[in-house]
């Protein structure tokens, strides 16, 4: 079996009285994305914040790639440590630095790199954060935002092997957030790093892990994919996921998918086995283009954009959608057949042609740099399912009878 | 009978008891608050050491040239301005107390040996405090509590490296030169006073001066300049670096405590030392 990059053994951590970890064990595996949830106060950047070596455990063992952090000699942590980077949940930038000198701070103290090596690197990652026009200014100066961007840009400039992330997407808006978080997805798809996040964004932030570690009471109650996290049979689910899950239907119009898979049930639950549903997929195709051409918030602002327009015109005759992954949207509609689901569809796209088109076309026209310009499609595809049908195969169906519903093309104006 | 007599005398043993425990609690207190004293003492000087030994390693020079920047030159305008004061200000009183005696022609060493000895390492080191010690309490405080010196930490950048040595270092080489311009400057403003205004010979003035005044003077003013150095960085610093521990406040206030408590810690023990650092040089 692998051995785990970072394990815990029987941790426990106090603060005077509080008893915040307690004998916890868990497990991180390299080139993952690992995300912890758990509600707010319950020790989640404690954890974080053992492994980076800021706090050190009153209890218990930490081993690194199977070595107990306290057994090391100060150069081996010192090389443990070098691979590693952090991004503070409140971005502890440094207030008397601009931005450019935020993001160099680390390449000139920890590197002999020469200056015009440091300052290509800057500039290529104040360029891919989007920060090259604010590269002069101070952090007071800009949004929460464009901070959160610093703060990950200096957490990556020195292309560690593991970063730490300390609720990336606090305090940030819907659109905002998935923006980060696909921006996370991406530098590590890219530069391969083990992420470690600290987050309450369920569901978004399932899109891009790889493996859950659930805090509760003190103690990780669960470990293991997101999917299996749907199947865990815990008070967990029942205190934190459902909260915070209810927080994200309001911000974004859209269930979870655990949600969507219990209305679901529900729904066909008390419907006769021969009665039918239809199941809608709806997808923005390029999205990644977008992202290359437009950034992040303009992927996302386009995706968000299209699921509050699919909820507000579907959820009118009692269907419900979720987010599938990164750039799909799958809505129900349990009381249509196909034939009743095309016409509604129809109707769908008519107005989506006429309004939806122009509103997503907004958002991404915002982004556009000049000189610039992107062309991406949106697709729908229709099934029918039975209450004895697997809701995932209907959703392949209709996967597989996805069309072009509309087709836009932001171009900066002369 | 047995239980009788015991139940009569437990309020008087209570009552003891109480009186003994509220006899101890100010012997309890004064205790507490020397453990802490001598346990923030120890601490202090181990931060100081610590700093110390970080000042030679690579990349210190331009920290430490930007820190002097700071705490020396830019100190040089309050502290030329407190000296002319001081000094005519000595200038006026020793020449209407000499006057007396018909020694006026001694106002020019009266001057010097004050300022040198003990009111130029004294008023600059004070005035130093106030001016760049309580920033460099509430610039690190500032930086503790929005945990930018655990970012550095987590870039396994040295804290005490990065922020103590160089303000340590360039406290310990501006110091004694402030000092030097305190003490000219305060001369000078004798000069103004006792003789532009007076109207004292000003050969008298400064033979006074050179004939009184002697190496060792000057050398033991410099060497209390570098114990005030010492003093107020690092009490200043110690203050601003474990401002998030204090047990009185948290956050901003923490800070704003932090930094009153560093100005007046440095100023009552620059007093006090310059009590026992002139013991053992006189």
């Amino acid at each position: 079996m692998t051995t785990p990059l970072i394990e815990f053994k029987g941790v426990t951590k106090c603060f005077g009285d509080r008893t915040v970890l307690n004998k916890v064990n868990l497990q991180i595996y390299e080139g993952q994305v690992t995300t912890i949830i758990g509600l707010s106060g319950a020790g989640k950047s404690v954890i974080l914040k053992h492994i980076i070596g800021l706090i050190k455990p009153d209890e218990g063992t930490i081993l690194f790639r199977g070595e107990p952090i306290s057994g090391m000699k100060r150069a081996q942590t010192n090389s443990s440590l070098a691979e590693m980077s952090y991004m503070f949940q409140d971005n502890a930038l440094f207030d008397s630095m601009s931005v450019y000198e935020n993001i160099a701070f680390p390449l000139q103290e920890t590197t002999n790199l020469k200056k015009g090596e440091i300052d290509r690197r800057v500039k290529l990652r104040l360029e891919q954060t989007e920060l090259s026009e604010a590269a002069n200014r101070y952090p007071s100066e800009l949004s929460g935002g464009m901070q959160k961007r610093v703060a990950l840009a200096r957490a990556l400039i020195t292309d560690p092997r593991i970063v730490l992330f300390d609720e990336p997407t606090s305090g940030q808006d819907p659109v905002r957030k998935n923006a980060i978080l696909s921006m996370i997805a991406q530098y590590q798809r890219k530069f391969g790093f083990t992420a470690i996040l600290v987050s309450h964004e369920i569901p978004d932030v399932y899109f891009i892990s790889n493996r859950i570690l659930a805090l509760y009471n003190k103690d990780i109650v669960f470990q293991g994919t997101p999917e299996e996290l749907e199947k865990f049979d815990h008070p967990f689910n029942d205190e934190v996921i459902h909260s915070l899950e209810a927080l994200q239907k309001e911000l974004t119009g859209l269930y979870s998918k655990r949600q969507f898979k219990a209305m679901n049930q529900a729904q066909l639950s008390q419907r006769h086995l021969r009665e039918t549903y239809s199941v809608a997929i709806f997808s923005i195709e390029e999205l990644q283009t977008i992202i290359n051409e437009l950034g992040h918030d303009a992927a996302q602002g386009a995706l968000h954009c299209l699921g509050i327009y699919i909820d507000k015109h579907f959820s009118a005759i009692g269907a419900f959608s979720t987010r599938r992954n990164s750039n799909e949207v799958v809505t129900m509609l349990p009381y249509s057949n196909l034939t009743e689901a095309v016409k509604i569809m129809d109707d769908f796209v008519q107005d989506f042609r006429t309004n939806g088109t122009t509103e997503i076309w907004s958002v991404a026209q915002k982004h556009i740099k000049a000189g610039k310009s992107v062309e991406f499609t949106v697709w729908a595809g229709l099934a029918q399912g039975q209450p004895a049908t697997e809701i995932d195969s209907v959703i392949a169906l209709a996967k597989s009878q996805q069309k072009e519903i509309g087709r836009l093309h932001c171009a900066a104006e002369e | 009978m047995a239980t009788d007599t015991n139940t009569q005398k437990s309020p008087e043993i209570d009552a003891k008891l109480q009186l003994g425990i509220m006899l101890t609690i100010p012997f309890s207190f004064i205790g507490r608050q020397v453990i802490r004293w001598v346990n923030n003492l120890g601490a202090a000087t181990i931060f100081l050491c610590l700093a110390l030994i970080k000042t030679f390693r690579s990349k210190q020079l331009p920290k430490t040239v930007s820190q002097l920047f700071y705490i020396g030159a830019k100190s040089t305008a309050i502290i030329m301005l407190v000296s002319l004061f001081t000094g005519m200000v000595l200038g006026i009183q020793s020449y209407h107390a000499l006057i007396k005696f018909g020694a006026q022609g001694a106002v020019g060493t009266l001057v010097s040996l004050s300022l040198i000895r003990e009111l130029g390492p004294v008023l600059t080191a004070i005035m130093i405090t106030a001016r760049a010690g309580s920033a460099m309490t509430a610039e690190i405080g500032i930086q503790r509590i929005s945990e930018q010196i655990d970012a550095l930490k987590t870039m396994r950048i040295d804290p005490l490296k990065y922020l103590i040595s160089p303000r340590v270092i360039a406290s310990i080489i501006s110091f004694p030169i402030l000092t030097t311009v305190f003490d000219l400057i305060g001369i000078i403003g004798g000069y103004v006073s006792g003789v532009l205004l007076l109207g004292l010979n000003s050969g008298v003035y400064f033979h006074s001066i050179q004939a009184n005044v002697e190496m060792k003077d000057i050398s033991d003013g410099l060497i209390k300049a570098i114990v005030f150095a010492v003093i107020v960085s690092t009490v200043c610093c110690y203050q601003g670096y474990f401002s998030h521990l204090r047990r009185d406040s948290h956050g901003a206030k923490a800070v704003g405590f932090a930094t009153t408590s560093a100005v007046v810690i440095s100023c009552v023990l620059i007093l006090v030392s310059d009590y026992v650092v002139t013991s053992f040089l006189i």
